[in-house]
This record gives structure tokens, sequence and C-alpha cells, in this order.
């Protein structure tokens, strides 16, 4: 319950100005508060200039307490590890927290949570964090939702960050929209580009749409921290300097297993060996038009002619030419080698939207109309199975 | 045991066309289906019935009318009960208060063991509504479930990851969200699709569902768009003309003098 003291009251209107659901009226000389629309979010008790506004005790239980945007200060990256090794995605989230720390001249901050992993501060403060948020418990050892989801949005109560950036990973994606619920703030899922709007200082965040044939870019105009997550490998990884290094900045965790209702019974990691597209320079593509299983031999070929790794198209994959690791789109993972070679892929818009920002994409298709060669940085009307024979002899030849 | 099963209605986006001249998506035609991950949800609940009779399984969705379509669907596949929330106040919700919509709804149907939902939809790809009501409701998630068993009162489930799995364990309540590794889903049966037009899709309005009105459609939403816009064209490609062996020496040739062999 929001109270407004009319003695105090001086009638500027701040708080009419600051209502995000315009339930305040200073019309009268006064301000009054129709309680039919107000939320109780108590955020003209903080733009008020002469505390004439006041939110009982009871009401802040309830409602999250939400302090003005400007009280919001910093950019948090979340240092993801897995076995006390950090993602690789964490080293791309520094570059792009950098920037923005840089533009809105604040602190970039990396949230490190787990048991045992203080090592690990280092490795952040080379690539780029000013501070390392250690947060550490023997319950933080196993990633959990729950105890992981506490222990940060206790700190993002308590430390205000204005932007919080996490991998899309599939732990990112379990965890952030735990945090957006639990805040009441906006999260935007899988961004590929951001940027600081120079007007309002607030995160822009842009995401494809319909398999990237359209962009939008998403606001969070009244509600802190700006979340988002992002695409693993789409951006660039931050510089590594060791002479960069970071304030070690231990957080009080409070935890207990009465917050935790999951267990974590094992854990197993694949063993066929995984593909490293993500970290490939090259990377030779199949699709449908490959036509066989066998047919990926001469995939192969090419990739190791031009020393790169082999990457395919769903259709591909739902064909069983090959395995679902080595999927580049929407479904698949995101790419930017410096040549994609595409062999037999038509260029469905959910596999343009894995490759598109490679540096230089080779088609190789018998379709003239295939959408792939819209794409491409050079294309070659032919049939794969002749084509490619040729390439690889030509390579040789050099 | 009582399932709820969250489904979105989505444009299927494998049948999205691009306008070869202009570039843009041709939306008309698109057919609308229930949202693949989401299918598999459904199908699990299914087989947990299948298993367990006297479970009942309800379906939930928040859309347009249109999406009566899907949700007798899932009547036909052999859902119990179905419930379309659908209301003009509620449009222009983001995931946030999209998920705040459906988690009121879901405490209004109260009793629940499990929620089942897909892990992602095609249109948004977000993954966020699942384990935004499952916050809401303050019950534990498990996301990205590729296998599932019930043993008690327990759940537990395989959590896909990257670079392996997870097993892990939970007391019911909880919620998962499934992805096509999960199973098979059923087809609709002659039988079920008869049955279903003996069932009624209840339509839940703004006044059903107990919301807080400035939580809620494009006000509530703490995000907002700002704009949309295609992507910058790519400068235009090169052809190479002919397949033959003098096509890939050129191809080479630019590859070298671009430093990029």
């Amino acid at each position: 319950m929001i109270k407004i003291i009319s003695e105090k009251c001086i009638g500027c209107g701040a708080c009419e100005a600051g209502c995000p659901v315009g339930a305040i009226s200073t019309a009268s000389g006064t301000a009054k508060i129709d309680y039919d629309v107000c939320i109780g979010c108590g955020a003209c008790v903080g733009n008020c200039p002469c505390e004439a506004i006041e939110q009982d005790e009871a009401a802040e239980e309830k409602i999250e307490e939400k302090p003005t945007t400007a009280e919001y200060k910093g950019v948090w990256v979340f240092a993801e590890q897995r076995d006390g090794a950090l993602m690789p995605t964490v080293f791309e989230l520094l570059g792009e927290g950098r920037k923005l720390a840089d533009t809105l001249g604040v602190e970039l901050s990396a949230l490190l949570l787990g048991n045992g992993v203080e090592a690990l501060a280092g490795e952040l403060g080379a690539y780029g964090a000013d501070r390392v948020i250690l947060a550490e418990s023997e319950l933080l050892n196993d990633y959990n939702t729950e105890a992981y989801a506490k222990v940060v949005c206790d700190l993002v109560r308590e430390r205000k960050p204005e932007i919080m950036l996490i991998g899309a990973t599939n732990i990112g994606r379990d965890l952030a929209p735990r945090l957006s619920a639990r805040l009441y703030t906006g999260l935007t899922a899988d961004c590929t580009g951001l940027a600081i709007d120079p007007e309002t200082k607030g995160l822009l965040q842009t995401r494809p749409a319909f398999g990237g044939n359209v962009m939008a870019t998403i606001v969070t105009p009244n509600h802190r921290p700006q979340m988002s997550t992002v695409r693993p490998g789409v951006m660039k990884k931050a510089a590594y300097d060791t002479a960069h290094k970071a304030i070690l900045d231990r957080a009080k965790v409070e935890l207990s297993d009465g917050d935790i209702h999951t267990k974590v019974i094992e854990t197993v990691k694949s063993l066929k060996q995984t593909v490293n597209l993500v970290d490939a320079e090259v990377i030779v593509a199949g699709g449908r038009g490959v036509g066989s299983a066998e047919g990926f031999k001469l995939i192969e070929q090419l990739a190791e002619a031009m020393g790169g790794v082999v990457g395919a198209s769903r259709a591909a994959v739902e064909a069983g030419y090959i395995g679902a690791d080595h999927q580049v789109g929407q479904t698949g993972k995101t790419v930017r080698p410096k040549i994609y070679v595409a062999c037999g892929i038509s260029g469905a818009i959910q596999h343009l939207a894995g490759m598109q920002n490679s540096e230089c994409i080779i088609a190789i298709n018998k379709n003239p109309d295939a959408p792939i060669f819209s794409a491409a940085t050079y294309g070659i009307v032919g049939d794969l199975h002749k084509v490619i024979p040729m390439l690889i002899e030509e390579l040789a030849s050099r | 045991m009582k399932i709820i099963v969250c489904v979105k209605q989505v444009p299927d986006t494998t049948e999205v066309k691009l306008d070869p001249k202009t570039g843009r998506l041709i939306r008309d035609g698109v057919p609308s289906i229930i949202n693949p991950d989401d299918k598999n949800a459904l199908e699990q609940a299914l087989v947990i019935k299948d298993q367990n009779p006297g479970t009942t399984v309800t379906v939930v969705s928040m859309g347009p009318q249109q999406a009566d379509v899907a949700m007798r669907e899932a009547l036909a596949m052999g859902a119990d009960e179905a419930i379309l929330i659908c209301g003009r106040e509620f449009a222009g919700s983001d995931t946030w208060a999209t998920s705040y919509i459906i988690a009121s709804a879901i405490k209004k149907i109260g009793d629940y063991d499990l929620i089942l939902c897909g892990r992602q939809a095609i249109d948004g790809d977000t993954a966020q509504v699942g384990p935004q009501i499952a916050e809401q409701l303050g019950i534990p998630q498990i996301t990205y479930v590729q296998d599932m068993r019930i043993e008690g009162g327990e759940v537990i489930a395989t959590r896909q990851l990257e670079d392996g799995y997870t097993v892990m364990s939970a007391k019911m309540p909880v919620l998962l969200t499934a992805i096509k590794e999960l199973n098979t889903p059923r087809y609709m049966t002659p039988q079920g699709i008869f049955e279903a037009y003996e069932k009624q899709v209840k339509i839940w309005g703004f006044a059903d569902v107990p919301v807080d009105e400035a939580r809620i459609g494009l006000a509530g939403s703490p995000t907002n768009v700002n704009k949309t816009f295609s992507p910058e064209p790519k400068a235009k490609g090169e052809m190479l003309e002919g397949a033959d062996r003098n096509t890939v020496k050129s191809l080479v040739d630019k590859l070298v003098e671009k430093h990029l062999l």
C-alpha cells in the first residue's frame, strides 16, 4: 500500500511522471493515488524529492521492490563454468560486456558461482572483467536451477546491476528465465547484437525472428536489470591480456538444503567425439544434395583438404547421412568461420540463420535458383559430385 | 495423477518461404500447427496416462480464437480437457506477462502433480515461458528433458546438455520442458477426432483468469519491441560460370588472393 503524506507533498509531479501505470495525479496541487490502478510498485517512493510518499511494510513483503532504474549501475556477465572450466561463451560475453560498460562508463563484473572455482578469477580478469563476484558453496558444486537462481537474485537485489548477460547454453537458458520471472524484469533471448541507446542509455537488444529473416530490437525501458541471453558463437571473443587484473570480490552466500527441491543423480559426459563447429575456421557442409551417408566421405575429404571440419544441414541430418552434432542452423550451431562451403544445401532460412555471418561463403548446388546463392560470396552451379573432386585436386596441386 | 500440458499454436516455420524478389517472408497460406516440442510434452502426458489409469490430462494454451484448432487436435490425441486463454487484454504480452497469465490460470485449476511444456516454440525460440511459469508457481523445473519416468512421488528425468546429460530427480509438483528426443508424438485417431467434437474447448477470458491488469498485455510487459527490420542485404555474390577445372582454379585463386587460404 502506497500512502501520500499530504503535508509534505509539494505537488511537483515527479511521482506522476515516474508512475509506470499512470495511477497518480497532481492536478489538485497534491498527489492523489488511484488505488484501482496502483500496482504498489513503489516507483514513486524513490522518485519523490521530499519523502512525501511511503510504502507500508506488509506491502513490501508481497510486492517486488522496484527501485528506479537510475539506481542500477554496472554490467554483469554470468561466468558459467562446468567442472571448473569456463564455457567458451563467457569470453564472448566479456568482449561484448566490455564494450557496453565502456560506453556507459561503468564497471564490468563477472559473476562466478561454484565450489572451489576461485582459480578462474584470473582468467576472467585477463579477458576484461574489472571485478569478479565470487559466490562459493558446497551447494553450488553442481549446477542447480533453484540454488543458482537464489544466489544470483540475492546478489542482483543487493548490488543492482543495470545489465546482465548470460550465455544461451542449455544451462543459461534454464537459469535466465527463472531469474527474470523472480525479479520481474525483461529478458531477451538469443541476442545477436547489443548496443547502448545514446539517448536513453538503455540496452538495445537485437535478435533474429523467423529464422533470421526479420531482426527485432527489444528494449526493457522500466525494469532492471536488462537481461539478455546471447547465442554462443555469434559475438567476438574478448582480447586476452594477462596484465589486466580483476578485483576479487567474495560474496556472502545464504543457501540451505531447504532451498533446493531437485537432486542431481549423475552427470555424464557424452563419450562421442564432439565436432567443434563453433571454433572452426573452415567448415565444409553438406545437405540433402549429397545424397547418402556414403556421399559425405567426399565432404570429409574436402574438409580435410581445406583444414576444416564437416557441417551439415538439417535435411542431411534428418535423412540420416550424418549425426546431429554436425548440424548448422537455427536448431543446430551458429557458426562464423572464415570459409563456409555449402555443398548441395538449398539454403532454407533456418540454415542461413546459422551461417550467414561467415566471412566467405562458397555455394555449390545444381539448382541455379537455390536460395543459398543469395547468401554466397562465390557460387558454382554444378553437381557437387563432379565439382568437389576437381576442387580437391586443384588444392592438392598448390 | 493430474497433468497439465502447456501448448502453443504456431505458424509452421518450416513451410515459411521467402519471396525471391523482395526477400521478405511470405506469410499467407502458412499452416498453423501445435508447436513441435509441445507435442512431445503432450505425448509424454498421454504415455503416463496410458500407464496410470485415472490420470487426467488438461491442455492449456493462450492465443487467438483460431487456436481452437490446436486444442481440438490435442483432444483428439487423447487429452481430457482443453482450456484456451483468450482475450484482447492479453495481446502484446511478452514472455514474462505470458507466463504470469498462464501461471495464474494454472493456479485457478489448482490441483496438479506435473506440468509439461515444450522446450521452446519455433516462432520465437525463446525457451523462456516454461521456466517462468515454474517460477511464478514456485515449483522446481527440469528443462531439456530427453527421458523421464515416475517413481513414487518423484520424477526422474534426464536433462540434455551440450556435452552430455544430467539425471535428476524432483518431488512433484514439478514442471518439465520436453525436447524432441523424449518421444514420438502419436497421431490423432478417427475415434479420437470423433470424441474431440463431443468435448468442449473451454475459453477463459480476462474475467476468468485472476490477474493484475497492470502486469499483462503490452503495458505490463517488461520488454517492448523497439523496431523490426530486415537484415542488411549482403554484398551481391559472384557466380563463377561453368563447373569445370577453370572454375575451381579461379575459385582457389580468389581465396588465396583474399588470404583466406
